[in-house]
């Protein structure tokens, strides 16, 4: 353990790393955000149907069971 | 556009949902064993490999690792190639992790009954099938990746990410809890020790937690119920949201597990926060699987796949509302050590993880097998089952919690202890303890019911090995005109570096002021190095599982330190490799058990005594005996090699200590063997106990000795 808290101490201003993170993770956060409030609806609607697919009309195996 | 045809193969999600079946079986019959062995000490006695201890990392690590791992890559492997329109990228690789991971899990049923163990909760197994387990995780992670590049449709649907996020922070998470020095092919020391270890062990059991039991399984849930309702989710919208925040705000909670620890404030302040905040994401995911639902009711009605999702989608609900609440430092203080943790997890386990697999099981088995499901009736009765069983399991549990929790804290008028032995608080709640069994015998009943009418749909159908599908191919369009998110979801590759990245900044937040600065943990000047007995005592504490019962950790308050004595501080855990906080308190404390004067000292005959038959002494006490150590002798074979990784480690022994070692080994237990043969015990100086006798007898006492001379100075 003592070569990477070595490392780690030799790292200049190494105390900005949390930080900077803390920051990316907002900044990432907000613009996430924008975009999907942004999202095209229709397209939207398009991929929450991908596990549907040709499935729709299938029966559902458990509605009638043979016992 | 040109149609391509492929096929989606069954094979693998078949075999892995068999072995859902068989080791969900395996883990919840462990869990009832060591349930009745809770009120039924002497059930076993004398077969160490059936000991409590030894026995309930066993039934974690099956329930987590092998019936929830099984279930979710099932999952994986039957939604993956259809929601990406493409077979898995390659079967080999894909049999090679089946076939790896239940090896894997065959090794870990082996060696934890044997006691090879590590001690870190969820992450107990030795070096060798730690490898493994990475070897075969990135096996696993490569097959995904590569089968999302090789994909026919453009967007990556959510339960991919979910999938995703899971391979790369389970990856990082065992990779950095396991960095061990291996000592022999069977035993290891984490790099890390004392408070940092603890630190460390918890950021992953939390994100174990978080990454193993529940994205996976939100991915599961985003796949099957909208299958099982036959409409999409909710909100597509919001799963993209919660996703995000999920995976940010997880990694950064694992403290939650250390409050009032030894863990410095700072660090017990973020993960509480961040706990709190987890609230919103998890119930983001908790809201878009119910209000799937929405307008059919009708159906949950009657359909017991449908039943079992939603049960399990409310468990998760409720777990993760109760999460956040045991993380708040008033409502931890009563918790924490108790049996209403157990409660709580086996809300997750029972109730979320159980039910989405079962419900699962009972979805596929009919597709799989191209028939109609054996019998609803019997999937309904499992239900009920499955969901008494989890309230007759948890309740009782809860109130245990509650009650023992309050009777450690309580003073009498004169401001004594009203229950001064820890017995009384044990005796109170076993009653609850009978109601849990029961539970957990329904619950299991319900699985049987299960296995039955699976073997019976089996029978009746014909397995489908294969199925057909046709597509067009991706067009790569260039420039690519999607902005956003669903570029993003376009390139499983970046997508998969800013999970990592989003997981890592929690991280790495937690740990680089925890190993940097120094005044984190304060050192103690006579705290100093176990000797060689000790340290080998310490190892059969380890091997025993005493820490899934004794917790070594008195937190600052006025009930804990009147009962066991002053509270622990972190300097005194610089030479713990492994730490042993303990997650639960079955019997007392042992953080101060060789202090002489505190009102748990007990005389090296009393141990003696109490180990080859803990009833004998204490008539009431749950303590299974431990006659194996009594009678086993003690191997120093590799003594002189645990010294030299400890000097490797750090731990400042005298120079050329280790060739001394066993001298000083021998030297320390003849004096202890011999103060139990005066007192008219007839033992050897190596048998096992008297180095358990050793380690006991030094816990504790290191900041109450007077000089700062080292103990193994020569004079």
């Amino acid at each position: 353990m003592k070569i990477v808290t070595n490392a780690l101490e030799n790292i200049a201003n190494i105390q900005i790393f949390p930080i900077i993170g803390l920051l990316i993770f907002l900044v990432f956060f907000i613009i996430m955000i924008y975009r999907v409030v942004k999202m095209d609806r229709k397209e939207v609607d398009e991929i929450s149907r991908l596990p549907l697919e040709k499935d729709q009309a299938e029966n559902n195996g458990y509605a009638e069971s043979s016992h | 556009m040109e149609l391509q045809k492929f096929t989606y193969d069954n094979r693998l999600s078949s075999l892995f949902l068999k072995a859902t079946i068989l080791w969900g079986l395996v883990g919840m019959l462990v869990g009832l064993t060591i349930a009745i062995e809770l009120i039924w000490p002497t059930m076993t006695n004398g077969i160490s490999w059936l000991s409590f201890g030894r026995l309930r990392p066993l039934h974690t690590n099956a329930v987590i690792f092998a019936f929830v791992g099984n279930g979710m890559f099932t999952a994986i492997y039957y939604s993956t190639p259809r929601l990406l329109k493409t077979p898995m990228y390659s079967e080999l690789l894909g049999r090679i992790h089946f076939w790896g991971w239940q090896l894997i899990i065959v090794a870990a049923a082996i060696t934890l009954p044997l006691g090879i163990t590590v001690s870190k909760e969820y992450a107990e197994l030795e070096w060798p099938i730690d490898v493994a387990i990475a070897i075969v995780w990135v096996i696993f992670g490569i097959n995904l990746i590569m089968t999302t590049v090789k994909r026919r449709v453009k967007h990556i649907y959510v339960a991919i990410w979910f999938y995703i996020a899971t391979f790369v922070t389970v990856a990082v998470l065992h990779i950095v809890n396991s960095i061990n020095l291996p000592v022999s092919f069977f035993k290891s020391y984490p790099v890390y020790a004392g408070v940092q270890d603890a630190l460390v062990q918890w950021w992953y059991g939390h994100n174990a937690v978080a990454f193993f039991l529940t994205t996976p399984y939100l991915g599961l849930m985003y796949y099957f119920i909208p299958k099982a309702a036959n409409r999409p989710i909710y909100s597509y919208k919001l799963s993209i949201i919660h996703f995000w925040a999920l995976i940010f705000i997880y990694i950064w909670a694992g403290p939650h597990h250390l409050l009032y620890s030894a863990l410095p404030d700072w660090a017990q302040a973020l993960g509480v926060v961040f706990s709190i905040m987890l609230i919103a994401p998890s119930w983001g995911g908790m809201i878009n699987g119910l209000l799937t639902l929405r307008g059919a009711w009708d159906k949950v009605r009657e359909d017991p796949v449908l039943k079992m999702f939603v049960v399990g989608v409310t468990a998760y609900g409720m777990a993760t509302f109760e999460g956040p609440m045991l993380s708040l430092k008033s409502v931890n203080a009563i918790s924490h050590f108790t049996d209403w943790t157990i409660a709580h997890v086996h809300i997750g386990a029972l109730g979320w993880n159980g039910m989405l697999t079962f419900g699962m099981i009972y979805w596929l088995l009919p597709r799989l097998y191209k028939t109609k499901l054996f019998s609803v009736k019997l999937a309904n009765a499992h239900f009920w089952l499955a969901t008494t069983g989890m309230l007759f399991f948890a309740i009782p549990l809860y109130f245990a919690g509650f009650t023992q929790s309050l009777m450690w804290k309580e003073f009498t008028e004169e401001g004594f202890l009203k229950y001064p032995n820890f017995i009384e608080t044990v005796t109170q709640i076993l009653p609850m303890y009978w109601i849990r069994v029961l539970g957990g015998t329904l619950y299991i009943t319900g699985v049987i019911l299960m296995i039955y009418n699976a073997a019976k749909t089996i029978k009746q159908g014909s397995f489908i090995p294969e199925e057909q599908d046709e597509a067009p191919a991706l067009e790569i369009r260039k420039p690519n005109p999607d902005k956003g998110h669903r570029l993003l979801e376009g390139k499983p590759v970046l997508f998969t570096v800013l999970s990592l990245v989003a997981i890592l900044i929690g991280g790495l937040v937690e740990f680089i002021p925890m190993f940097m600065i120094k005044s984190n943990v304060p050192t103690i000047a006579s705290v100093q190095p176990y000797t060689p007995l000790e340290l080998e005592g310490r190892d059969i504490y380890i091997r025993e599982g005493c820490y899934t019962c004794h917790s070594q950790m008195i937190r600052p308050f006025r009930s804990e330190v009147e009962r066991y004595g002053d509270y622990t501080k972190a300097g005194e855990t610089v030479y713990d490799r492994p730490f042993q906080f303990g997650s639960k308190r079955t019997g007392p404390d042992l953080a101060r058990e060789g202090v002489k004067t505190s009102r748990n000292y007990k005389p090296d005959a009393w141990h003696y005594n109490h180990f080859m038959s803990p009833q004998k002494m204490v008539a009431e006490s749950i303590m299974p005996p431990y006659p194996w150590i009594i009678e086993n002798d003690l191997n120093t074979s590799t003594t002189a090699g645990k010294i030299r990784a400890m000097m490797k480690l750090g731990v400042p022994y005298p120079d050329g200590f280790d060739t001394k070692a066993l001298d000083h080994l021998q030297k320390q237990a003849n004096q202890i063997a011999q103060g139990l043969r005066d007192g008219g015990i007839d033992v050897a100086d190596q048998k096992e106990v008297i180095a358990l006798i050793a380690y006991i007898q030094r816990l504790g006492t290191d900041i109450h000795r007077e000089s700062n001379e080292s103990i193994f100075s020569e004079n």
